[in-house]
């Protein structure tokens, strides 16, 4: 019987297939799933439309993107374990099903004034996609480069963290276009906007479940050798089941380090524009201020997605626990040094600003190869969803310290606003410090046995 | 199996398929680096 379009047995690559034509297949789901970061655009334009003279419209248009952001963690832990075993095609394919689906009932929503729809289109569906996609292809990555998967996840990650920089002018000039923005800005622009987008994306999405391929289980890099690779390193060669790997202390520890290594970064992304108005907004016109933070704020989204990939690349030859000692330990350093120094030195502010932001990102891209060092690549992806629970924890810290704290410290001029949320962030870089200094590898108690492994029920990519 | 197997992948699909990700990535970076100057403008 001829295997479905969708199964993983149709995309087993085959002999002299290229490996380079997967990270573009992994960056048409990233880069458009990455939309999620430029919800800004679509929050500004819901405020002055549809929700127009509403005292909750603040809350009420963040909601979409919370929810996202949680279903995007919870669907990735859920789903993990299936889109192991399904393989990348069936992942991406719901995926892009799910995160078209969320644009094009938020155009319903908008059209018939039901705001609801929205939130259950854009929030709940359409953050399913976001989870089941940001994990489909990270095992393939892997298992397609097993001698630098540090690069191989660090392109594809890299990928999310610049979708919004395609989405963000992209959303604008469409809002512009049918009427969505501007003095006369009307809601039918804006269900325009969401109908035009998800057709975009359900297009330039399909290019990566259709180029999508999984190595054959022989299939090995030119030239590689995964005896030399593993010697004297902490990668295992042993795998261990998502079940089991929850098990463990290296996963915990880990979780921790993720943790604390976003909230760390978040806290002054999510406030960037703000705290650059704090520090050097004395004696600068509104218009220059405004002007120079969302210049900050853009520099800031650039580190972020250059990190991701510059980072993470480095930790194939240095190794991923030294990496982010560098990350938490550095970044604390630094954290320190915009702490002491405030606003006396601009281009050491930018310069620490950039690195704590190049930080965040490659704690993110680093993670997937972490996991496959420690468990292996036999149930990867599902681990790595199980992990970014930690997003989503750190999601809602991050900011809420920042901000909280920012808010508490209102009548304090100047940078000493956020000394308090600056002092518990160094706090929680060296306590996920410590925790990735603990991670030790995977007792053998853990491992699954290797029948089970190569057996084609079990065969993941 | 290794990569040094007949290539079974026409080139223009490779290059066609990187453009397919790095032309809207190019514009999406385009459009933030022309912010940043506003940064040191003051």
């Amino acid at each position: 019987m001829p295997a479905g379009f969708l199964t993983r047995e149709r995309i087993v690559a085959p002999p002299g297939w290229s490996r380079w034509l997967i990270p573009p297949a992994a960056l048409s789901i990233h880069l458009a799933i990455g939309q999620a970061y430029a919800w800004t655009a679509f929050k500004t334009a819901l405020t002055a439309t549809m929700l127009k003279g509403d005292p909750n419209a603040g809350v009420l248009t963040a909601l979409p993107f919370q929810l996202a952001i949680v279903m995007l963690g919870l669907s990735a832990a859920l789903f993990g374990t299936r889109v192991d075993a399904r393989g990348p095609r069936w992942a991406m394919v719901v995926s892009s099903s799910c995160f078209v689906a969320g644009f094009l009932i938020s155009a319903l929503g908008v059209s018939i004034g039901a705001y609801w729809l929205v939130v259950l289109g854009y929030g709940f569906v359409g953050g399913i996609g976001l989870g089941i996609g940001y994990i489909s292809p990270v095992s393939t990555l892997i298992k397609w480069f097993p001698d630098r998967p540090g690069l191989s996840t660090g392109i594809a990650i890299m990928g999310f963290g610049g979708g919004a920089l395609i989405a963000t002018p992209l959303t604008n000039q469409l809002l512009a276009a049918f009427g969505g923005s501007g003095a006369k800005a009307a809601a039918s622009g804006v269900a325009q906007t969401f109908l035009v987008m998800g057709l975009i994306y359900a297009v330039f999405m399909s290019v990566g479940w259709l180029l999508i391929r999984v190595p054959a289980d022989d299939w090995k890099p030119a030239g590689w050798n995964p005896e030399t690779q593993t010697a004297g390193a902490m990668i295992s060669t042993n795998n261990v089941s998502a079940a089991n790997a929850i098990r463990t202390p290296q996963f915990w520890l880990l979780w921790v380090v993720l943790c604390f290594n976003v909230t760390a970064g978040i806290g002054i992304l999510e406030r960037a524009q703000d705290i650059y108005k704090d520090f050097f907004g004395a004696g600068v016109s509104p218009a220059g201020i405004a002007a120079a933070a969302g210049g900050f704020a853009a520099m800031l989204s650039l580190a972020n997605s250059l990190g991701r990939i510059l980072w993470s690349s480095a930790s194939d030859p240095l190794g991923r626990k030294r990496m982010y000692m560098i990350y938490l330990g550095v970044g604390a350093l630094l954290y320190l040094a915009i702490t002491l120094l405030g606003n006396s030195n601009k281009v050491v502010f930018l310069i620490c600003s950039i690195f704590i932001l190049s930080f965040y990102g490659a704690g993110f891209s680093t993670a997937p190869a972490y996991l496959r060092d420690l468990f292996g690549t036999y149930q990867v992806g599902a681990i790595h969803g199980r992990l970014l629970t930690a997003w989503s924890v750190a999601g809602v810290l991050g900011p809420l310290i920042v901000n909280a704290l920012a808010d508490a410290n209102k009548g304090i001029a100047g940078p000493g606003r956020y000394t308090t949320a600056f002092i518990i962030m160094i706090v929680l870089l060296v306590i996920g410090f410590v925790a990735n200094l603990l991670i030790r590898p995977v007792s053998a108690k853990f491992h699954e046995p290797a029948e089970k492994i190569i057996r084609p029920e079990g065969a993941q990519a | 199996m290794t990569t040094q197997d007949k290539p079974a992948v026409n080139p223009v699909l490779a290059v066609l398929a990187w453009l397919w990700v790095v032309v809207p990535f190019g514009y999406g970076l385009y459009e933030l680096l022309i912010k940043i100057p506003a940064l040191f403008g003051n």
